[in-house]
């Protein structure tokens, strides 16, 4: 991993093409503002890892889909 | 096409009905082509998101308009992007189901729709940064997950 210091107000250029700002910087938290190409797609890391584990626990094995659908139906 | 599945074996998948996804899925990001097999049963909304190039991985999924619906999103306009999205039309939703021991604890993820345009045969698993919905709301129980859908 890239670990590169940054003051308020300071920028990082990916490709580039993407910039990424650090807009305040206080009280533990970052403000950051990234300015990127309408195809890049940008996510909160934790909100990413949640639905990648929510999709490990989904891998079907054996269910038997009409008891399934039996259960909806009554 | 002839595929290898856990749950059918080996079955004939037509190459056009293979779904391209670029990014993969969370968690599974190598896997770029999923087909849909749907249930041979036209009543049963529960159908299959399987992997194309691993047997083994496979994904219950359904039509979460059947059990939720008032469900409802924007697409958001990066997804919109990637998936080639022009119009409403060639978009189809689909949920995956997370099944449990308990079978009656059977959840669906809703704040993780599987978006594919089946015009262009691309899909792609949209994260919705939404307050209404969560990755596991029940199919069964009026008890609200972050809400009744």
């Amino acid at each position: 991993m890239l670990i590169l210091t940054r003051k308020k107000n300071e920028s990082i250029i990916i490709d580039g093409n993407i910039e990424v700002k650090i807009v305040e910087c206080e009280d533990g938290r970052v403000k950051i503002g990234i300015e990127a190409p309408k195809n890049i797609e940008i996510l909160r890391k934790e909100l990413y890892d949640k639905i990648g584990s929510e999709n490990k626990t989904a891998v079907s094995k054996n269910i038997n889909l009409t008891d399934m659908k039996n259960l909806l139906k009554k | 096409m002839k595929i290898n599945t856990a749950n059918f074996g080996e079955i004939d998948i037509d190459e056009s009905k293979i779904i391209e996804f670029k990014d993969g899925i969370p968690g599974f990001e190598d896997e770029k082509q999923f087909a849909i097999i749907l249930n041979e049963d036209p009543e049963n909304p529960f159908h299959y998101l399987q992997a194309v190039d691993n047997s083994e991985l496979s994904f219950i999924i359904m039509n979460p308009f059947d059990v939720f619906p008032k469900y409802d999103f924007e697409i958001p306009k990066v997804s919109k992007e990637k998936l080639g999205i022009e119009n409403e039309k060639q978009v189809i939703v689909y949920t995956i189901v997370v099944v449990p021991e308990n079978i009656e604890k059977m959840t669906t993820n809703l704040q993780g729709p599987i978006i594919i345009n089946t015009d262009k045969k691309k899909g792609k698993q949209v994260i919705l940064d939404d307050d209404r919905y969560g990755i596991k709301h029940f199919l069964f129980s009026k008890d609200p997950v972050k809400g009744d859908a």
